[in-house]
């Protein structure tokens, strides 16, 4: 999965990540489609069986490859197909998101939000509402902060190599 | 027939792996009468130029410790990779980049400025700090810089095997040992430790609950820890299913939760969010708040459950940090 979008004419624009579960919230963004709402297309949508489903790995995995925001959409309570799904959805969603603001990640860069397939409206609403947010948050560029943090060792790798030869004289001495 | 060679460095590492090795007890006469021991600085008396003189691939193994932290210890790294046929990964710093990776949520700034300024315990008027360089009497003299992030060693060069713990254990440093001598050597990237999570063999397994359903998270200091009752059931947070066993669940053994040295087992990508994901998941409570509240036990989620594997997990270090560049 590479979830950095292609910048449109330099100009950089967000990629937002859903987890969207398949009866409620994935039929719902469908209808949105079918009705011809309009809503940003910056959202990579992934189909799982249930929020329940949503490994907070796969969250910690989307920022690390380029998202800049994930989005969960779930059943509402008392609605989910496997009937307790979405609760468990729920209480990892409020630790992962403690979670990631302790490592840097701005709490407007995950949501979740309870959808009804009957909700397409919603859909719409909340993705631009999110896409808007992460415009004004700016790029989260995990990606680009990796090959930042490694471009550390390998300039000070060549540092440690010129200097070796001088070192090795000292310990001679 | 010459006896094989091997070397034991350490690099960002608190010298407990040091003294697992000497744990080994007499049976590190057994090891030491079938090798020769070529580099081990903390033990005997060694020096960089001995091991630059050897010829590459010259030690059967190099059994190295600790994070990569500086600039001296990466080379070290580079050099050791050079010189060794395998470069063996020695405890969870250098798995995964133990308690010192846990310095990736500062920047470096911070913790050179509490180090040497702010520390209760620190007296340093003047601010001095370790210069990179320094000149006397026609003499330079140089340190190694510290990093902005403490990395795993595989995050630096090419690890063949991995022998995970905080320390690893005498048990299964005989064994890797025993292996590579006897050249029966699993696939490459392995880790010598079994496959398996820890509550396998942990004595308080029976007592594990089919189904928690915490109220609330306590911490070991705040409460009475029953000797034989599998943590989860007092509700405190164990992470033993989560972490790969080998350690002979010692922890357990002695009234303490496991916090997860071994580090995840293989299927596993992010030890931390696998921890989290299951803990969070049997909580009882179904609103926001009452979850919220329960949660409230948990009050560094990072410090719980990346306390050995931050350098290694899926994002490594707090985003946004500032990357300084020179002393
Ligand atoms: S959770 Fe901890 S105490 Fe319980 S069985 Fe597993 S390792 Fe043992
Ligand atoms: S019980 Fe857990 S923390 Fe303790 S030694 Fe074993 S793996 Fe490490
Ligand atoms: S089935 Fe939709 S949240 Fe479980």
């Amino acid at each position: 999965m590479n979830a950095t979008p292609k910048p449109t004419n330099g100009s950089w624009s967000p990629s937002l990540v859903a987890f969207f579960c398949n009866w409620c919230t994935y039929t719902a963004a469908d209808l949105a489609g079918v009705s011809r709402m309009k809503y940003a297309p910056n959202i990579r949508t992934i189909r799982l069986m249930c929020s329940g489903r949503v490994d907070p790995q796969f969250i910690l995995d989307a920022f690390s490859k380029g998202a800049d925001g994930v989005l969960i959409g779930g059943c509402h309570p008392n609605d989910c197909h496997y009937a307790e799904g979405n609760y468990k959805c729920l209480r990892r969603f409020r630790l992962i998101k403690r979670m990631v603001a302790d490592l840097g990640i701005e709490e407007q860069r995950l949501r979740l939000e309870w959808i009804s397939a009957a909700e397409g409206e919603k859909v719409k609403t909340v993705v631009n509402e999110m896409v808007d947010q992460l415009k004004a948050l700016g790029p989260l560029g995990i990606p680009k902060q990796f090959a930042e943090w490694d471009a550390e060792m390998t300039r000070l790798e060549h540092a440690a190599q010129t200097s070796q030869s001088a070192e090795s004289e000292v310990a001679h001495a | 027939m010459p006896k094989p060679k091997i070397g034991i460095y350490w690099c960002a590492s608190c010298g407990g792996c040091e003294e697992a090795v000497v744990d080994l007890a007499e049976d590190i006469l057994g090891v030491v009468e079938k090798v020769d021991i070529m580099f081990w600085p903390c033990a005997m008396d060694f020096k960089k130029a001995d091991v630059e003189a050897m010829p590459d691939k010259s030690l059967v193994a190099t059994l190295l410790n600790g994070a990569i932290r500086s600039s001296e210890q990466e080379e070290m790294a580079h050099m050791l990779r050079r010189k060794s046929k395998y470069m063996i990964a020695y405890g969870s710093c250098a798995c995964t980049g133990g308690i010192p990776a846990l310095a990736n949520q500062f920047p470096r700034e911070q913790i050179l400025r509490y180090v040497y300024e702010e520390s209760p315990t620190t007296v340093n008027e003047a601010k001095t700090r370790p210069q990179l360089k320094f000149a006397e009497a026609g003499r330079e003299v140089t340190l190694p810089e510290l990093r902005n992030v403490v990395r795993s060693l595989d995050q630096v060069v090419d690890v063949d095997y991995y022998i995970p713990g905080c320390p690893p254990t005498p048990k299964i440093t005989k064994a890797a040992i025993g292996a590579l001598l006897e050249g029966r050597m699993p696939p490459k990237g392995s880790v010598l430790s079994p496959d398996v999570a820890l509550c396998e063999e942990c004595s308080r397994r029976d007592s594990k609950p089919t189904n928690v359903a915490f109220t609330e998270f306590k911490r070991t200091h705040q409460k009475h820890l029953d000797p034989q009752l599998c943590f989860l059931a007092q509700g405190v947070i164990c992470m033993g299913a989560a972490t790969r066993q080998g350690c002979g669940a010692q922890c357990p053994s002695g009234n303490m939760p496991c916090t997860g040295c071994f580090g995840g087992t293989d299927r596993v990508k992010d030890q931390g969010a696998k921890a989290l994901s299951s803990f969070c998941a049997n909580i009882a409570a179904k609103e926001a708040d009452e979850i919220d509240q329960t949660l409230k036990g948990i009050p560094d989620p990072v410090g719980t459950f990346y306390r050995y594997g931050l350098a290694k997990s899926l994002l490594r270090r707090k985003a946004g940090l500032p990357m300084s560049n020179g002393k």
